[in-house]
């Protein structure tokens, strides 16, 4: 190969552009040669140093895949992991000028498994290079990219139809394929669609026109991207700016920091702070250099105010006349990033325009099938599966539809408990019924129905195997409470399936809708004063802690019933496990559904040794010790 | 003409730069800002001060100082304290010095993981900081350019880059468990480049080191190395010569190249790195050793 006198990173770092850079990201499928096409591009725009050329050549003899030849894809693939298995796991970030433009580019993993990490790389692209094998044409792969890349935004997409050497540079291969992806993505809302033939690995079209494609008339790789203009206007958009941090250094200066995320502002605007919708005039726009005259988008600013009103983080400041919507529930699309499936009904954080609150997904109204764009039903979303789903929050937030706006429309939900970021979710529109249903007013108060009482309220949440003995000890802890005048309530599984949950079955989304329908009969049962005893087999942790999450500190008290699993088998008091075990009922736990047991039970009873009334009074005395009875 | 209105690039990279340390203030119980000196530390520390005007950076600068940096270096660090008026915390292992640990005896690679990494995490448990600011930038090293902006860490400050959180747009998901913490890199998208225009166009103060002068160096394995005080011990026929060299980046002494080089301002050092082909951190001695260097040291904790 032709290898360029490295001396000429000078002529090529001079250009270093003062536009904004260019982001775009690299995609497709596995090994059609994505880290070699932006090593190759690198590599024939002379920006490789001399020092990482050396240690190019080293590694290459060392991991690579080309024999005597330099691997470019090492050059990018930084993880030993990955240069040890010889695949891209996670993006990669390159910086790169030529005289006319800077670039960023996201090096993105093409194997399934680490999709999420392509929707990574997308969230922040203004253009997308999907690459394909000429060999094989367009690939599952290849159509989840280009969905992704078209959900989170990207409006210019441009196919690379790549190893064009290994066709004998045929014309009709790559005519077919464009075909066949310029109708796939029709319908996938890109303003631009670019079909270009390339060998990353000869460099046909990467950075120069190649004599081998005679048949091919328009621009090469690089061309194409020097010449895109993506430019989507944010500062011609209505002015939107989460406020970020309230400044306040002493009682004289009370300013909001944040970053516009669309339009542009002045001293003496009029402005709205949602979710309140007061509104306030512009004081200054301060800055370490002294007021600036006026901000616009991108911008990282610190706003004074006029008049006094009641601001904090996670408020947006916005055009009084073209405001953000704000609601507590609308639907959205959702990436899932996690192992760990979504189940609609559970508890999880969303961070939205720099407001952490709490989650719910109230609805999957269904799963999108990347490859066809049909939609699918569905109860659950497992890792890298595309849902449409409707959220509720715990308060307001405003927003964008994100169509309209890339960064006030976007969200992330994140684990309660792991602190995992679980899912990317792109808001489509608010539900209007947000708006007309208010939590009522209660005059006389939970404490006040307690008092009544002569003891507080509380949930004792029996969990545990089937046939552990969860029912049997709560009735004798019943019947011992009801002995000392105290008021109570049972909830029983079986007794609520048989009514309330009638509609629900047992696979792990009804499960989790099931404890959720329970956490909420057992809170409004706290609010009128009960001591509540629920048993349920409740298998996963999760549910617990949200119905833990409904009720106040100290209210919830989680009673591991500790049977061992052959025991259980062996009592099999309603002839499941028999039936189970015989491949007779689905879903059952313990058999082919886990249980996961409690890390921090309040009490954990070792009901295989001790017989039930002793157990049961183990439990009436931890409720005496918490001083609840 | 103001360089903001002419250079957007620049402009955006600030911006990001101080949306990411507002985020860190308003998420973290306890950050601290790491400072090294270096011209990155010096322009991440101007924009903190930018980033909370009229207040200042609500959080103190930590050195973790292994003893042997150049005098410039120390001296620059105590001005640049008293300037700001930030509180500057110096660490030290002192055990790594009882233990006699010394670039000059332990080699590189001991020296920096007893002194630089293990002294680091001591500091950071010392403190109980929750987030540490770093001027890392990805175009650095490959494994620097996998990292994430928000970087998670370990009860032992430990990365998995295996693991690493999804990080999309700019909603940084900053919830750590009791004893985790988080390192953050505002600087993750500049060049090398970058920074130098920034620092010209605020005209930020670095250490002198970075403009050429004569000094004494010798050539050991075709690297030159400053003789900074009497601690370096000469070789057998060993004798330090005066030339006009600079440094393109800084660390301990013993372990830092320097460049033959006649720029002596700002422009001139620019128009000077427009025009190499290697690398910043070729002059890095610790640097040498295998591809996967830097992310064993980092799985490690090093910065």
């Amino acid at each position: 190969m032709g290898g360029p006198a490295s001396t000429d990173v000078a002529a090529s770092l001079a250009g270093a552009t003062t536009l904004p850079a260019l982001r775009f990201l690299t995609c497709g499928s596995v090994d059609d040669g994505k880290s070699t096409l932006i090593g190759r591009l690198l590599y024939e725009q002379n920006l490789i140093f001399d020092d990482h050329l050396a240690a190019l050549e080293r590694d290459s003899k060392k991991h690579g895949t080309t024999g005597a030849e330099i691997d470019f894809a090492l050059l990018l693939d930084g993880l030993e992991a990955e240069r040890e298995q010889g695949i891209t796991i996670d993006v990669a970030y390159r910086y790169f000028s030529t005289k006319r433009r800077a670039f960023i580019v996201a090096d993105t993993p093409g194997h399934e498994q680490y999709t999420r990490n392509m929707a990574t790389g997308a969230s922040n692209a203004d253009v997308a290079v999907l690459l394909v094998d000429a060999r094989k044409g367009l690939l599952t792969q290849t159509h989840r990219h280009a969905v992704i890349a078209s959900l989170l935004g990207i409006r210019y997409a441009v196919l690379a139809v790549n190893k064009i050497d290994l066709v004998e540079y045929d014309r009709t291969a790559f005519d077919r394929i464009t075909a066949d992806f310029f109708e796939f993505a029709a319908t996938l809302g890109f303003k631009d669609l670019k079909s270009i033939p390339i060998s990353a690995r000869y460099g046909d079209n990467v950075s120069k026109r190649s004599e081998r494609t005679p048949w091919y008339s328009g621009p090469h790789l690089l061309e194409y991207l020097e010449a895109v203009d993506v430019e989507d206007g944010r500062s011609g958009k209505p002015f939107r700016m989460p406020v970020q941090w309230v400044n306040r250094p002493n009682s004289d200066f009370r300013g909001f920091a944040g970053t516009i995320a669309s339009g542009r502002v002045k001293p003496s605007d009029e402005i709205a702070v949602l979710p309140s919708g007061r509104t306030a005039r512009i004081k200054a726009i301060v800055g370490a250099g002294g007021d600036v005259e006026a901000a616009s988008a991108g911008d990282s600013v610190t706003i004074t105010l006029a008049d006094e009103i009641d601001i904090a983080r996670g408020d947006m400041f916005a055009a009084v006349r073209e405001r953000p919507q704000v609601a507590d529930q609308f639907a959205a699309h959702l990436v899932w990033m996690s192992s760990e499936n979504m189940f609609p009904g559970r508890s999880y954080l969303m961070k939205i325009n720099n407001s952490t609150l709490a989650a719910t997904v109230t609805e999957l109204k269904h799963q999108l099938d990347v490859n066809t764009m049909s939609k699918l039903a569905a109860k659950t979303l497992a890792l890298n599966d595309v849902g449409i789903c409707n959220l509720s929050v715990a308060r307001p937030v405003a927003f964008d539809p994100y169509a309209d706006n890339r960064d006030t429309g976007a969200f992330i939900l994140i684990d309660r408990y792991s602190n995992e970021t679980v899912a990317a979710g792109m808001i489509d529109f608010a539900l209007r019924r947000a708006t007309n249903i208010h939590h009522q007013n209660l005059t006389v108060s939970k404490a006040e129905r307690s008092r009544l009482m002569h003891h507080r309220p509380a949930v004792l949440w029996f969990t545990g195997l089937p046939g552990a003995g969860k029912s049997t000890i709560a009735n004798l802890v019943e019947a011992g409470l009801n002995a000392r005048g105290i008021h109570s309530v049972m909830l029983d599984g079986d007794n609520v399936r048989h009514g309330l949950n009638k509609d629900l079955g047992f696979t792990e989304s009804d499960r989790v809708e099931n404890i959720r329908r329970i956490g909420e009969v057992a809170k409004l049962m706290i609010d009128a004063g009960l001591i509540v005893l629920c048993s349920f087999i409740s298998p996963f942790r999760a549910e617990r802690r949200m119905v833990r999450g409904l009720l106040d500190a100290g209210e919830f008290i989680e009673v591991f019933v500790d049977t061992p699993l052959d025991q259980c088998i062996a009592r099999d008091p309603k002839g499941l496990y028999r039936r189970a075990l015989a491949g007779e009922i689905k879903n059952f736990t313990g058999v082919d559904q886990p249980y996961e047991t409690p890390e921090n039970p309040e009490l954990h009873l070792l009901a295989g040794r001790k017989d039930p009334d002793k157990l049961a009074n183990e439990v009436i005395e931890e409720l005496a010790r918490k001083k609840i009875v | 003409m103001n360089w903001r209105h002419t250079n957007i690039r620049l402009r955006r990279l600030e911006a990001e730069a101080i949306y990411i340390m507002r985020e860190v203030v308003s998420e973290f119980r306890n950050p601290v800002m790491l400072y090294s000196m270096g011209k990155d530390s010096s322009a991440m520390l101007h924009m903190a001060q930018k980033a909370f005007y009229p207040a200042k950076p609500p959080f103190p600068l930590l050195h973790v100082d292994t003893t042997w940096k150049f005098r410039e270096m120390i001296a620059f660090r105590d001005e640049a304290a008293a300037r700001t008026g930030m509180d500057l915390l110096v660490y030290v292992n002192d055990e790594g010095l009882a233990r006699g640990i010394s670039p000059v005896t332990s080699g590189s690679a001991i020296h920096t993981q007893v002194m630089k990494t293990e002294g680091l995490r001591q500091a950071l448990d010392k403190w109980q900081f929750d987030a540490a600011f770093g001027g890392a930038r990805r175009d650095e090293e490959k494994s620097r350019a996998k990292e994430r902006i928000f970087s998670h860490r370990s009860v032992g400050h430990g990365w998995d880059p295996r693991n690493q959180r999804p990080e999309l747009w700019r909603l940084f998901n900053t919830r750590i468990k009791p004893g985790e913490s988080m390192r953050v890199f505002p600087l993750s998208n500049w060049t090398e480049l970058d920074v130098w225009e920034y620092i010209k166009a605020e005209n930020i103060p670095v250490v002198p080191l970075y403009f050429a002068k004569q000094r004494p160096v010798v050539e050991r394995d075709g690297v030159l190395i400053m003789v900074d005080d009497e601690r370096l011990p000469l070789l057998p026929g060993e004798a330090p010569k005066t030339m006009r060299v600079r440094f393109r980046t800084l660390g301990c002494y013993p372990l830092t190249g320097a460049v033959p080089s006649n720029a002596d301002t700002l422009d001139a050092i620019i128009a000077e790195m427009r025009g190499s082909a290697s690398s910043e951190r070729q002059g890095r001695v610790i640097d040498h050793d295998e591809s996967g260097s830097m992310e064993k040291k980092k799985r490690e904790g090093y910065f």
